[in-house]
């Protein structure tokens, strides 16, 4: 179905396809508030795994404490600053930082992106929505790359605001080699 | 020369129970086939999950380097790469084989810590060239630098196949689809979900009809199946592809403790026959000890807890460490490996672990 | 080398390796000095190092670990060499193997 998400089944497909659907993008969107305030975390984990990273990457203390491995992560919403340390640390590359308050036509959304080459700032990217469908295209506002090479590079692109809820997956328009299906 | 211990294996499972056992005074003799210790770890590039306070966050080959730096630092640890397990010996000792040649060593007790292999799939051009195992394409990969092919076929969703899609991607070679044979993807949704971002389609309710080519892959045919996991005629489609990964899951390698006599049960929830073993991962066989993979299929992160658990009950088993001291240690130990086993994904495993318990119980009762 | 070698990877380093030459069934070919013969052949595009027993079917590498024997082939005239895990040198002698290979002792 259309959605604020894009195109996405209503509910039910995380387990039977991998793509999330509408019911469950919902249940992770922050509030409007803060996300009229600035730069939010999105943290799209959605299953009771034992993982605990993105509370120890946040400076914040946004993320609460977990009082069992496997808990959800909860947000502050508060104290997210979405300073998008969390983005690079969530071992399973599930969390984004979205700003719809950028600039009246676009908003700023972080990425971990593991590919070679990476972007460089100002680089046209194309971007795809959860299903790897092309949705647009954003320029790249920067790249936060880590000390080595095994940190999680964290690309932050300029977006049409539409997309900001959209676009989860960036690639470049000369792709070499393992093209898209 | 006479060891504490035998720890045959240098995975997640061997390498964490060597260096428990040596931290507590036990004399270790660590075996591995590779030159390279770290079993899979070598080159398993996703990070893990699990608590920040182990390993959280770092890459597989991080830690099989951290764990590796250790074993080799420890002065307690005598290293057998590059060296086989050829048998066990009734009188304690082992056969190896080493590239200086054919000896044995013995030791008083013996950590098997062996590992896993790959399960085959039965189709038509099953055992074409191109056909290969979804961790020997990950070894050839990422440890020696060689992409498979250009096009791939992955056959299951669980953790390795959803893992090893995306590597491949990161290495630039093309993955057409996942398929797999329930309705439900078998791995965590955020390795689904990271693979289905980058366009690779996941199809459950398929499986892979056939293999076509004469001397190696030159395609593949995929079809919807049934419930009973039944191919159904006139859902085909065929992929240009020319390599077929077999993520399909994993078997216990229990060679050793077969041939050792250690009783062995059939649980399908840990991948087939696996050792009987207590809280202290040691088997009905007194001084034989089990972790990882070879003790029940499940992943690294428990696998290095079982193997610090066994590391640590040879150290009281051999007194080196007072029986108090262990006890409160290997129940902190246990306490963590079941809060990673808690989460609901791990019911197959749990429902694995309680038979093997069950077991043990209604044998001590008796 | 072909286009089958990585010579970029956004997480792996892969070390720059001594390159050697070996023999696949006569034909002079080059591989990295230490890599397992099986990775050698396969960034070269050999898939098929083996033929069965009874049906002489092909057969490739399959679980790279030494486990399967899918992989056996003739190393320096010696039969049932597990080409995922032997390591290449320089000068080797690699041919595929059918069945279970030539026997040793002339019998």
């Amino acid at each position: 179905m259309k959605s604020f998400y894009g195109d996405l089944p209503e509910k039910g497909s995380l387990l039977s396809s991998g793509i999330p659907s509408v019911e469950d993008l919902d249940g992770v969107l922050p509030p409007a508030d803060a996300r009229k305030k600035g730069p939010v975390a999105v943290l799209e984990c959605f299953q009771e795994i034992p993982c605990d990273p993105c509370g120890y990457a946040c400076k914040f203390g946004a993320i609460k404490e977990f009082s069992d491995v496997n808990d959800l992560p909860v947000i502050d919403w508060t104290k997210c600053t979405g300073c998008g340390q969390c983005v690079a640390a969530c071992p399973g590359l599930a969390i984004f930082v979205v700003d719809e308050t950028y600039s009246p036509e676009e908003c700023l959304i972080a990425m971990p992106h593991e590919f070679l080459p990476l972007p460089e700032r100002d680089q046209v990217v194309l971007l795809y929505d959860r299903e790897g469908r092309h949705v647009g295209e954003g320029t790249v506002h920067r790249v936060v790359r880590g000390k080595d090479k095994i940190a999680t590079p964290v690309v932050w692109v300029r977006a049409p605001k539409a997309l900001g809820y959209v676009a989860r997956a960036l690639g470049l328009p000369e792709r070499e080699g393992g093209s898209r299906n | 020369m006479e060891y504490d211990l035998i720890v045959v294996g240098g995975g997640p499972a061997g390498l964490s129970g060597a260096l428990k056992a040596a931290q507590n005074g036990v004399r270790v003799a660590l075996i591995d086939r590779q030159e390279q210790l770290g079993g899979q770890l070598v080159k398993q590039t996703h990070k893990f999950f699990g608590w920040s306070q182990r390993y959280a966050g770092v890459r597989g080959i991080e830690i099989g380097r951290r764990l590796r730096d250790a074993v080799c630092a420890e002065p307690r640890i005598t290293v057998f790469a590059g060296t086989e397990a050829l048998g066990y010996y009734p009188d304690n000792s082992l056969l190896i084989e080493s590239p200086s040649g054919v000896s044995r060593i013995t030791a008083k007790t013996f950590l098997f810590a062996t590992g896993a292999q790959e399960r085959m799939l039965l189709f038509r051009g099953n055992d074409l060239p191109g056909v290969y195992g979804a961790g020997a394409v990950q070894t050839l990969m990422n440890v020696y630098g060689v992409r498979p092919g250009r096009s791939v076929l992955m056959v299951g969703s669980g953790n390795i196949g959803l893992i090893v899609s995306y590597q491949l991607r990161q290495a630039g070679v093309t993955v057409r689809a996942i398929v797999e044979a329930l309705p439900q993807v078998g791995g965590y949704a955020v390795h689904a979900s990271k693979v289905r971002r980058l366009g690779i389609p996941i199809l459950t309710r398929h499986s892979i009809k056939e293999a076509h080519g004469t001397e190696c892959v030159e395609g593949a045919t995929i079809w919807e199946v049934d419930d009973k996991f039944r191919g159904i005629p006139g859902t085909e489609k065929d992929l240009d592809v020319d390599v077929i990964c077999l993520a399909t899951g994993l078997t216990p390698l229990g060679d050793l403790l077969w041939q050792a006599g250690v009783s062995m049960t059939y649980v399908p929830e840990l991948g087939g026959f696996v050792p009987i073993y207590d809280e202290n991962m040691e088997t009905e066989r007194p001084g034989i000890f089990v972790a990882g993979d070879a003790a029940g299929i499940e992943e690294a992160s428990t696998a290095m807890l079982c193997g610090e658990i066994a590391g640590l009950s040879v150290a009281a088993k051999i007194g080196k460490i007072p029986r108090q001291r262990f006890e409160e240690e290997r129940n902190a130990l246990a306490q963590e490996l079941s809060a990673l086993r808690s989460g609901p994904l791990s019911n197959k495993v749990r429902t694995g672990y309680e038979r093997i318990r069950a077991l043990v119980q209604g044998r001590r009762g008796r | 080398m072909t286009g089958l070698r990585i010579e970029e990877h956004p997480i792996l380093d892969f070390p720059k390796r001594k390159k050697v030459k070996f023999f696949f069934e006569g034909r002079e070919m080059e591989g990295y000095e230490g890599e397992p013969i099986a990775a050698a052949l396969h960034a070269a595009g050999v898939k098929v190092l083996h033929h069965s027993l009874k049906l002489a079917r092909p057969r490739g590498f399959f679980c790279a670990i030494g486990n399967c024997s899918s992989c056996l082939m003739i190393v320096d005239g010696v039969p049932n060499v597990r080409a995922c895990t032997e390591r290449l040198r320089e000068g080797m002698s690699v041919e595929r193997q059918v069945g279970r290979g030539p026997s040793l002792t002339g019998r």
